[in-house]
């Protein structure tokens, strides 16, 4: 087992370092220079050298990678041009209340997606199967920025029942866990729920399916096991594949909450994204992308060490 | 497949075609003939059809020009004298600007396909076929790419790169190469380990002729079904570029730049305002189940 996690964080480190030259180089495949957002247009060529001398921008690629990766692994990810607010605070700020959100959205989308995914798995062709077939398609093919909006039209706009947009009543600075913060949370986690609970339906019915034909189920049933007994057999061993598809639904939901969050004004790393590309705030792009991308590929790790401890026939593979 | 998890997860480690199936003649006519026998998959075929048709022959089929506003007809509601599906915010003709809208939309959600489809595959068949270091600097290169979730890499890159058709469609195109070259380096390596491909090579035939005639034949298959897959995703992506002011620019119809300078008018024409999402709904889904009726009719596994 510990052989097994060594490698693969073996593994993991290269890609690491990959994605942090690729955040890296992001600002440099700009037009123009990243200085020319922040600098009047009438800035002397001096003033120009001088800021770029400041902010590293005068010396070779390589170098400035080298000094940026070294501040980065201290945790300094600079600061934000328009604000010149520290971008690791701004960064973590945001990915609560992401995860808050992604976390929600896949905690449903699991529920719903692996109930559809039982049943249709149990009975094949039926009209369950069917129901969960459409579900599964609809999940994946709906623009769900669109489904956001239809469902702000329904809910808030026509009933009034939920708010439309936002963080909360006083914004999220004072998040609590009552039910006027979580009012606000409803439309968004709904909405971005849909594409967990498409995929995690097929998975598991697929899984469900495939249990239900091995040997040893026959064998439970055989020995004079109950109908419920088996069944408590079929999901002990679908769960851990349905749990590791769960945990990367979850990184696929933080990573691509840019239009959801759009959608609902919801304050968290989208919305920062959002704002950083259109004040072409390149330390705070390049920061926001590279925590989204780190936080993804760890989440991956930890899924495949965690199923490598539920299931040792995984670490074979 | 998803717009997270088709590019997401381990993209099905073993398409491989029934080998047997594939060399004997007829296969293609009976794929063809299995699809045509799929009531689903062949309405969503015609469904696209139309789209094309659609957006091919838009000057001719709109009733009014897409870009021309009227001050005094803004947000009108659905079936409105001469405006049959309304006004959007500049008072202009939404059925003309939906029709005139699928040229770009489409334009954008598909053309990144094919392009990766092809870059994609001779970087993973490469991979695959030559093995060894080819393979690693190859395949790690891709993993670096595939470790980003798909919409922020696409947001990322055309964030970068500036707003625009063409940095859309290049971003989009990035994003699509590396879970392609991924199934087609799994599928190649399948492949170059049967049984066939040594008998090929005991038998003198060059290695040129090995790739065309015995590799490529068994493994653009299950390439192409996975490709057909991500023709949805791109779809939701590009008009969700356009969506945030990434992609296309107005006054130029779209429908993803559509519904996002409608959006202040849920308010006042909430089914106006929805329209757009509903044309991008519809040729998403369509490409979804022809990509589904293609992988039964291929008999590929996923």
């Amino acid at each position: 087992m510990l052989l097994y996690i060594l490698k693969r964080i073996l593994y993991v480190l290269p890609v690491a370092i990959g994605v942090s030259i690729v955040c890296f180089l992001l600002v440099h495949i700009t037009p123009g220079d990243p200085l020319t957002a922040v600098l009047p247009v009438d800035a002397t060529l001096e003033l120009q050298q001088q800021m770029r001398a400041l902010y590293g921008f005068d010396k070779p690629l390589p170098v400035q990678y080298g000094l940026w990766i070294w501040r980065v692994v201290q945790g300094d990810l600079g600061a934000s041009i328009a604000t010149g607010r520290p971008v690791t605070s701004e960064v973590f700020n945001a990915v609560k209340n992401s995860l808050a959100l992604a976390a929600a959205a896949t905690l449903i989308g699991f529920v719903a997606g692996a109930g559809l995914g039982i049943l249709a798995g149990y009975f094949r062709g039926g009209w369950v199967d069917r129901i969960a077939s459409f579900v599964s398609v609809l999940g994946v093919s709906v623009p769900h920025y669109w489904l956001g909006m239809v469902l702000v039209i329904i809910f808030s706009v026509q009933l009034g029942w939920l708010p439309a947009t936002g963080g909360g009543p006083q914004g999220s600075a004072s998040r609590s866990w009552d039910w006027d913060y979580l009012r606000f949370l409803v439309l968004p986690a709904v909405t971005m729920s849909v594409i967990p609970m498409g995929i995690i339906a097929r998975t598991v019915k697929a899984l469900v399916g495939e249990i239900l034909n091995q040997e040893f189920v026959h064998a439970l049933a055989a020995k004079g096991l109950t109908e419920r007994g088996v069944f408590r057999h079929v999901i002990k061993n679908a769960a851990p594949t349905a749990f590791a598809v769960m945990g990367l639904q979850l990184g696929y939901l933080l990573g691509g909450s840019i239009l959801i969050e759009t959608v609902f004004s919801w304050p968290g790393t989208g919305f920062l994204l959002n704002a950083a590309i259109f004040q072409r705030d390149l330390p705070l792009l390049q920061g926001s992308i590279l925590v989204l991308a780190l936080f993804f590929v760890f989440l991956n790790l930890t899924v495949d060490i965690l199923q490598a401890a539920i299931d040792p026939r995984v670490q074979r593979a | 497949m998803s717009l997270s998890a088709a590019i997401g997860q381990t993209p099905s480690p073993s398409p491989v075609v029934d080998a047997a199936v594939v060399r004997s003649p007829g296969y293609w006519t009976g794929v063809l003939r299995r699809l045509s026998r799929d009531p689903v998959a062949m309405t969503a075929l015609v469904v696209i059809v139309l789209l094309l048709l659609m957006a091919i022959f838009a000057p001719y089929i709109a009733p009014a020009d897409p870009s021309k506003g009227s001050m005094l007809r803004r947000l009108k509601p659905i079936g409105f004298p001469g405006y049959p599906l309304g006004a959007d915010e500049l008072g202009r003709d939404m059925l003309s600007r939906l029709i005139h809208g699928g040229r770009l939309s489409l334009l954008m959600g598909v053309t990144p396909v094919p392009i990766a489809f092809v870059i994609g595959s001779l970087l993973g068949i490469t991979a695959g076929y030559v093995g060894g270091l080819t393979n690693t600097l190859i395949m790690r290169t891709v993993d670096v790419f595939y470790a980003f979730p798909s919409v922020l890499l696409a947001v990322a890159l055309s964030g970068a790169l500036g707003a625009g058709l063409t940095n859309a469609l290049v971003s989009l195109t990035l994003v699509f190469v590396p879970p392609i070259a991924r199934v087609a380096e799994s599928v190649t390596t399948q492949v170059r380990g049967l049984d066939y491909i040594d008998a090929a090579r005991a038998s003198g035939a060059k290695a040129g002729s090995i790739i065309r005639v015995h590799v490529l034949g068994n493994v653009l298959g299950p390439i192409f079904v996975y490709a057909t897959s991500l023709v949805s995703v791109s779809m939701i992506l590009a008009s969700g570029l356009s969506f945030l002011g990434l992609g296309v620019r107005p006054p130029e119809p779209e429908w993803g730049l559509m519904l996002n300078t409608l959006r202040t008018a849920i308010y006042t024409q909430p089914m106006v305002a929805a329209l757009p999402g509903v044309m991008i709904f519809i040729t998403s889904i369509a490409f979804n189940m022809v990509s589904d009726g293609l992988r039964s009719a291929m008999d590929v596994k996923s």
